[in-house]
C-alpha cells in the first residue's frame, strides 16, 4: 500500500523518470534563497560550480565568499559569518568538507552553535571514477556525532531543493549530504517533506526497510518487487538522520518485527549504526544493513560501484529474503 | 587619551593581580601567557575599543576573537575589570557549572564572541565576523589575538591569504610573539623567522612593537585602524610571565598555575613592579 505522499505517478517504472543530481536540487533551492532571505550568503572552496554554488554566485556576487582551495579556513570563515548574524552555506565535496576540516565543524560551528549549513555533494559511491579518495562513505558518521548538528541525506532532487529552504529556516548547525551523479527524480513538488519527520512511504506488515539519500528509490523498487512475491515491505524514508525519527522506526519494527537499513555509506556508524541504536534500546528486532562493508571504494561508473559493492535494490531484496 | 598613562598601568597590574588569583583558585590553567599579554588587553579594551559593556551585544562594537583560547585567563580578567560580568566570577574560572570555561565559550561568558582552544579557528571566525560588518555597512573593527606558536597551523596561513585577497583594512591580528610553545622556544619547535618579512611578503600591514609600552600599543593599534585596503599585522614582543620575575621567559610556567606560595610572591612582584612603574616619568618608563 502506498500512502498520499504524492509521488511520481509513474515511480514505478525508473526509465520513464527524470533523473537529475541531488545537488542540481541545492543550486536551484540556493538560488531561490538568495532571493526570498537577504542574509543567506555562500563559500565555495574551488568547487563552486560542482557543488552547483555557481546559480547563486552568480545572481549574487557581494554574497559569495570564494575561499580557494582551504576548506578549514572555509569552515571557519562560515562560522563567524554566521555568530554575526549571517545564514552561510558552505559547499564542497563530501571528501573534504566534513572530511578534512572535521575539527573547526565541532569546534568553530558545533560547540559555538553557528548557524552554518554544511553541505557536501559527491558523497558516496556515485562519485564514480575518481575513486577511492573521492568517495566520502564515513561522512555520516563523523557528523551525526556531533552535539548540536541536525544531519540531512535528501532522496532526490527535489527533496534535496525542499531540505534547502528548510535548514535555512531553521536555527543552528546542518550538515546536508547530496550527491553527484543523476537519480531517478520519483518525488514531486508536492510530496510532503518535513525535517526530522520520517516519511512511511510504502506501508507493509513484514519487514521494515529504512533507507536514505539514492537508496530510498531503490528500497521502492525492492518493495514493488516483493509484493509482487507476497512479501510485504515497508519503506522509511529517513532523510534526517540527526536527531532520528526514532518513533517512527520503532513503531514500524514492532508492526513488522525486522529491519533492514540502507545506505549508500559504510554500514558503520552510519544510517545502520543509527538506526541499530535506537532498535536496541526501543524494541529489538532482527536486522540487516545494506552499505559498503568497511572498505574502500575504487574507480568505475556509479552502477557498477554500487553492484561491486552490495548498494542496489537486488542487495536490499536479498537482505530481506533472508531475514524473514 | 580616554586614560592617563598611570591609569593604564593600574589597570594593567590590576588584571595581572587577578589573574594570579584566578589561575589559584583553578588550581590549573596557563600563567605565563596570560600575564605577558595583560598590557595589550588593558590598551585595547580601555584605550581603543569601541564597545558597551553593559550591552555585549550591540551592533556597532568592535570585535575582540581569541584564537590562542588558552590565554583567557586574561580576557576573562579584562573582561570583569571592564565590567562585563562581576570579578566574583574570576573565582570559578575551570570549575564545574563556571561561566569561564577552561577555554572560552561564547556562549557561556558576556564579552567572549568566539569559543577556542584548538588553534588557527579564531583567526577564520574572525574573518568571517568582520565580512558580515563588511556585508552590513557597519565600519567596526575586528580584532584577532594569536599565539606565536599558533602560526605553525595551516589553517592561519589559509586565513593570510584570504584577507589580502579580500583587502580587510577593518582587521587586525595581534600575534603574542613571545618566543615559547608547550615543547619549547618557539625557533626550535618551528621556527617562524623571519616573520614580520613573512607578512610582508603576504602583503599585510606590519607593525612590530614592544607588547609591554602601552603607549606604543595604542599607537600601534591607531595606525592599524587608519591603514585602508589590506589587513594590519601587529607583532607584539611580549615576556612571557610579565610582571614576575621567577615565571618571566620560563617554558614551564606556560601550562601550569601558581601554589599559595607562588601567588604570595607573584603578586608581591606585581606590587614592587607597579611601584618602580610609577615613580618613572614619560617614555623613561619604557627605557
Amino acid at each position: 500500500m502506498i500512502p498520499d505522499y504524492k509521488l511520481q505517478y509513474n515511480w514505478q517504472d525508473k526509465n520513464s523518470l527524470e533523473h537529475k543530481p541531488t545537488r542540481d536540487g541545492y543550486g536551484v533551492g540556493l538560488e531561490e534563497l538568495g532571493y526570498q532571505m537577504p542574509d543567506v550568503v555562500a563559500l565555495s572552496a574551488d568547487l563552486t560550480e560542482s557543488t552547483r554554488t555557481n546559480l547563486f554566485a552568480d545572481t549574487f556576487p557581494d554574497r559569495f565568499f570564494q575561499t580557494g582551495i582551504a576548506e578549514q579556513n572555509m569552515m571557519g570563515i562560515a562560522a563567524g559569518l554566521a555568530i554575526n548574524g549571517k545564514i552561510p552555506f558552505a559547499a564542497s565535496y563530501s571528501a573534504f568538507s566534513p572530511g578534512r576540516n572535521w575539527d573547526q565543524l565541532r569546534v568553530s560551528v558545533c560547540y559555538s552553535k553557528a548557524n552554518v549549513k554544511v553541505v557536501s555533494t559527491h558523497a558516496g559511491l556515485t562519485v564514480g571514477p575518481d575513486g577511492a579518495t573521492h568517495q566520502a562513505l564515513e561522512d555520516i558518521a563523523i557528523t551525526r556525532v556531533l552535539p548540536n548538528l541536525t544531519v540531512v541525506v535528501p532522496s532526490d532532487y527535489h527533496e534535496a531543493r525542499k531540505a534547502t529552504h528548510q535548514i535555512a529556516r531553521m536555527d543552528g548547525p546542518v550538515y546536508m549530504r547530496l550527491g553527484r551523479s543523476k537519480t531517478p527524480i520519483y518525488t514531486s513538488d508536492e510530496t510532503y517533506f518535513e525535517l526530522g519527520k520520517a516519511n512511511v512511504l510504502y506501508v507493509g506488515t513484514d519487514v521494515t526497510v529504512v533507507a536514505c539519500g539514492i537508496m530510498v528509490y531503490e528500497a521502492l523498487m525492492a518493495a514493488n518487487e516483493l509484493a509482487g512475491k507476497g512479501i510485504s515491505v515497508e519503506v522509511i524514508n529517513c532523510h534526517t538522520i540527526k536527531p532520528i525519527d526514532a518513533e517512527t522506526i520503532v513503531q514500524s519494527a514492532h508492526k513488522t518485527g525486522a529491519v533492514v537499513t540502507a545506505e549508500e555509506h559504510q554500514i558503520n556508524g552510519g544510517l545502520g549504526g543509527a538506526v541499530a541504536e535506537v532498535l536496541a534500546e526501543h524494541n529489538p528486532v532482527p536486522m540487516k544493513r545494506v552499505g559498503v562493508k568497511d572498505t574502500f571504494g575504487e574507480s568505475g561508473t556509479p552502477d557498477e560501484l554500487l553492484r561491486k559493492y552490495g548498494v542496489t535494490k537486488n542487495d536490499i531484496v536479498n537482505a530481506i529474503t533472508s531475514l524473514i | 587619551m580616554k586614560h592617563s598613562q598611570q591609569e593604564l598601568i593600574q589597570k594593567a597590574y590590576d588584571i595581572r593581580k587577578d589573574i594570579i588569583d584566578m589561575l589559584l583558585a583553578a588550581g590549573s590553567g596557563h600563567s605565563a601567557g596570560p600575564l605577558g599579554l595583560a598590557d595589550i588587553f588593558t590598551a585595547l579594551y580601555f584605550e581603543v575599543l569601541n564597545h558597551d559593556p553593559k550591552n555585549p551585544k550591540w551592533e556597532q562594537r568592535d570585535k575582540v576573537v581569541v584564537s590562542n583560547g588558552h590565554v583567557c585567563p586574561v580576557w576573562y580578567a579584562t573582561l570583569a575589570n571592564a565590567g562585563y560580568f562581576p570579578k566574583e566570577w574570576l573565582k570559578t574560572l575551570r570549575k564545574i557549572d563556571s561561566k569561564l570555561q577552561g577555554h572560552p565559550n561564547r556562549l557561556d561568558t558576556p564579552g567572549v564572541e568566539n569559543s577556542s582552544g584548538p588553534l588557527g579557528q579564531g583567526f577564520s571566525q574572525a574573518i568571517g565576523m568582520a565580512l558580515a560588518d563588511q556585508l552590513d555597512g557597519r565600519t567596526s573593527q575586528t580584532y584577532v589575538f594569536l599565539g606565536d606558536g599558533e602560526l605553525d597551523e595551516g589553517q592561519c596561513w589559509e586565513a593570510i591569504m584570504f584577507a589580502v585577497g579580500k583587502k580587510m583594512s577593518h582587521l587586525t591580528a595581534i600575534v603574542d610573539r613571545n618566543n615559547i610553545q608547550i615543547d619549547g622556544h618557539t625557533e626550535d619547535v618551528m621556527p617562524l623567522e623571519n616573520l614580520a618579512e613573512k607578512f610582508e611578503a603576504f602583503n599585510w600591514n606590519v607593525q612590530e612593537i614592544d607588547g609591554h609600552n602601552i603607549d606604543a600599543i595604542v599607537d600601534a593599534l591607531n595606525q592599524a585602524k587608519s591603514v585602508w585596503g589590506k589587513p594590519s599585522v601587529i607583532i607584539a614582543n611580549t615576556i612571557p610571565g610579565m610582571g614576575v620575575d621567577f615565571m618571566e621567559w620560563k617554558p614551564e610556567w606556560h601550562g601550569k598555575p601558581p601554589n599559595k606560595e607562588e601567588a604570595a610572591e607573584a603578586r608581591q612582584d606585581l606590587k614592587n613592579e607597579l611601584e618602580r612603574l610609577r615613580t618613572l616619568k614619560g617614555n623613561i618608563l619604557y627605557e
